[in-house]
This record gives C-alpha cells, sequence and structure tokens, in this order.
C-alpha cells in the first residue's frame, strides 16, 4: 500500500520541484535544482538509514518506521520525477502558456486545466520507467525492519532454511508485479497518447 | 559541539573510512568490468543468436530487471550457499553486482545496436564486408558511442546499490560508517561524511557522463 502513497506524495513534490526548476526567479530554480542534484546522488539505502537513525537520535525527531520510509521514499521518487518533468515541460511548446492566458485564464489555472495534462500525458512513458524501479526501491525498507516483502522473505529464509523455495517466490513477486505495473502503464499510455 | 573532540574521532577513523572508500570503489569496479562482459554477451546473444538462445537469454534479462537488487543480492548470498557454492560475502555480493550491470548494460547495447539505420548493414555488404568485419568494423563503433552515457549511468548506478552490500557484511563505506557510530556515537557526523562522500563519487561520474556524451554526440 505504501507504494501508492509514495506515488502519490512523490508525484506532486516532482510536479512542484519541476515548476520550480523552469521558474523565472533565479533563487527558486537554484535551490530547486540543488535538491534534485543532491538527492540523486545519494543512495536511496543512505537515505533510508539517515531518516531512521540520524533523525530520532540527533535531531529527536520520532517517526513512525512506515512514515519515515514512506517520506524518504516520496522525496527520493520526487527528485527522479522532477527530472522526467522538467524534461517534459522544456519540451512543450510556449504557444500553450500564451494560449491558456489568452482565453483569459490566470496564471495558476493556466498551469493546472492547460500545461499539466498536455505535460503528463508526453512524460508517461519515461514515468512507468520511474515508478517501475521506484516500485523496486521500495524492497530496501527491509534494512530498517518495515515489514514488507523482503523483510518476510528474509524471515521465512531464516526460520525455514528452505533459501531457494523463498527466494525465487519473492524474486517471481516482484517480477510479477513489475510486469503487471509496467502493462497497466503501457495501457495508459496507449489511451491517453496525445494524437496527432 | 566540540570541534576538537570531533576532528580527533575523525582522526582515529581516517584508515577505516579510506577502507571502506577503497572497497566501495573496488567492488564497483570490478562489477562494471565483469558486468559489461557479460552484459555484451546478453546484448550479442539477443540480437545476433539463435531463438532459443534469444529466449533464455530474454528470460534471464527479463528476471533480473524485474528483481530489486536488494532481493538479488539476498538471493545470491543465501541461494549459491545453499547450493553448494560457498562465497565470502564479497563474491555474493560481487556476483549480484555483475548481474544487475550485464541486464542494464545489455539492455542498452541492444537498444543502440538495433537503432543503427539498415542502410548501415546493407552498405557493409554492398562494399564485401563479411559478417565479423561489418560487425567490427561498422556496426560495434556507432553503437558503442550510442551506448557509452548510458553506461557511465550505470556505473552510478552500482556505486549507489553497492551500499546494500552492507546487509549481507560487505565492509564497505556504508557498513564502515555504521561500525564507526556503535564505536563512536557521532550518528549525524559520520553519516554526513558517508553521504558528502557518496555524493562526490556519483556527482563527478555523472558529470564525467555529461561531458562525455556531449563530446560524443553525433553531429546531426
Amino acid at each position: 500500500m505504501a507504494i501508492f502513497a509514495v506515488a502519490v506524495v512523490g508525484n506532486l513534490i516532482g510536479l512542484a520541484v519541476a515548476f520550480a526548476m523552469t521558474s523565472r526567479s533565479p533563487a527558486l530554480r537554484r535551490s530547486a535544482s540543488v535538491y534534485v542534484t543532491i538527492i540523486r546522488n545519494l543512495p536511496i539505502f543512505f537515505l533510508m538509514l539517515v531518516t531512521f537513525f540520524v533523525l530520532p537520535q540527533q535531531l529527536g525527531i520520532r517517526i513512525d518506521k512506515v512514515y519515515a520510509f514512506v517520506g524518504t521514499l516520496s522525496i527520493y521518487a520526487g527528485a527522479y520525477l522532477a527530472e522526467v518533468y522538467r524534461g517534459a515541460l522544456i519540451a512543450l511548446p510556449k504557444g500553450l502558456r500564451e494560449a491558456g492566458l489568452a482565453i483569459g485564464l490566470t496564471e495558476g489555472q493556466t498551469r493546472i486545466w492547460v500545461i499539466i495534462p498536455v505535460m503528463v500525458r508526453n512524460a508517461l512513458p519515461a514515468l512507468s520507467n520511474n515508478f517501475i524501479s521506484l516500485f523496486k526501491d521500495t524492497s530496501v525498507a527491509a534494512a530498517i525492519a518495515v515489514p514488507e516483502l523482503t523483510f518476510y522473505a528474509r524471515q521465512i529464509n531464516n526460520n525455514t532454511f528452505r533459501v531457494i523455495e523463498v527466494w525465487s517466490v519473492c524474486s517471481l513477486m516482484y517480477v510479477a508485479a513489475c510486469y503487471l505495473i509496467a502493462a497497466g502503464l503501457r495501457y495508459a499510455e496507449r489511451r491517453l497518447a496525445i494524437p496527432h | 559541539m566540540d570541534f576538537i573532540r570531533l576532528f580527533s574521532d575523525l582522526y582515529i577513523a581516517r584508515w577505516a573510512i579510506l577502507e571502506g572508500v577503497g572497497m566501495t570503489l573496488i567492488i564497483s569496479f570490478v562489477a562494471i568490468i565483469l558486468g559489461t562482459m557479460l552484459g555484451i554477451g546478453v546484448a550479442l546473444s539477443l540480437v545476433y543468436g539463435g531463438k532459443f538462445q534469444r529466449f533464455l537469454v530474454r528470460v534471464f534479462l527479463e528476471y533480473v530487471r524485474g528483481t530489486p537488487v536488494f532481493v538479488l543480492i539476498l538471493a545470491c548470498y543465501y541461494v549459491l550457499s545453499q547450493a553448494g557454492i560457498q562465497l565470502t560475502p564479497f563474491q555474493a555480493g560481487l556476483v549480484a553486482l555483475t548481474v544487475f550491470c550485464s541486464s542494464h548494460v545489455g539492455e542498452n547495447l541492444r537498444g543502440a545496436l538495433l537503432a543503427l539505420p539498415k542502410g548501415q548493414t546493407e552498405a557493409a555488404k554492398a562494399i564485401g564486408l563479411t559478417f565479423r568485419q561489418t560487425f567490427v568494423y561498422v556496426l560495434a563503433p556507432q553503437a558503442l558511442r550510442q551506448a557509452l552515457p548510458a553506461w557511465i549511468n550505470t556505473a552510478a548506478e552500482l556505486v549507489k546499490a553497492s551500499t546494500l552490500l552492507s546487509v549481507i557484511g560487505v565492509v564497505e563505506l556504508m557498513l564502515t560508517t555504521r561500525q564507526i557510530i556503535a564505536l563512536k556515537p557521532r550518528p549525524l557526523e559520520f553519516y554526513l561524511l558517508a553521504g558528502i562522500i557518496y555524493f562526490l563519487i556519483c556527482f563527478s561520474i555523472e558529470r564525467l557522463g555529461r561531458r562525455v556524451e556531449r563530446r560524443i554526440s553525433l553531429p546531426s
């Protein structure tokens, strides 16, 4: 379930950061690109350990580990998705925004009703790649004892020593889930593709 | 925070941290060399192999690509030892990273080979080159050029994936950091240091990739 929360929050962060990266204010642009560069160049496992160990022990911020995991993965996903959205935003023709403004929408309305729908549809192929790798990154949560598939696989492995069965089933489940996600997104891509 | 204590702690830990960095770099480097060789094999058999070979390699590739690296690492560690192959954590981790890398490289190279216009092969045939010559002198140089930037990204991916090896007990930078923190309880400072080191490694690889991409992009 956590993956859906991550997808929603991550997408919101990604969209916001992508708009910040293409905005007119240099400070906003600079800080957004610093965020993206730093997060994209850090391992997800490192980020997990930091939220799990450094935040509670040093800074006194205690978060439930599932929330910590969802938060970390969202921040991580946000940086990757921001890059995808930024690419899609830059590729949009300028006339789109101008047309939105010309029919009397405000800047914000143009963004929500004109730019985002077109951009997301263009970005879908790149997005689905990111979603799949995001889904696979959830396995890292096992290392901080969030009870998900890999965590239970390890537990069963240690309890029963049925090593080969456990790992083949676990990886097959991931493969199947990735296939389902990929198929679903490809369907969405076909349905939502902008006809030329 | 008293800085003198902090610096003395850092100073005491200096060799351990350096060894950790060395291990991270070594295992990533060896994995990318071996993974690239395996990946070239994967790409070649996908593009030029017979039907059966293609099918087998396809299954391998889909399986590896659909499995998270973390699961690959744990599976290599536990399953190989169960199967009677006794490996140290380092070797098991190396196998996992190599397989992971080969799937990336294989998919990337396959794309690059298939993206070459058919006219290239036809032109080579027309001037009388054998298949081997066509591949070595015409197709491979262009495909490698196409695939190089993504290959460098794979290297950064591997450095990041190597952090997960700390779970099976490979003493690389992440595990070193955690061990140091167990002795000198300064999680904030040591994690920050590890983060900076990882950032520097990955950032320089990424920058290198961008530079290479600009240098080798075909003038259109």
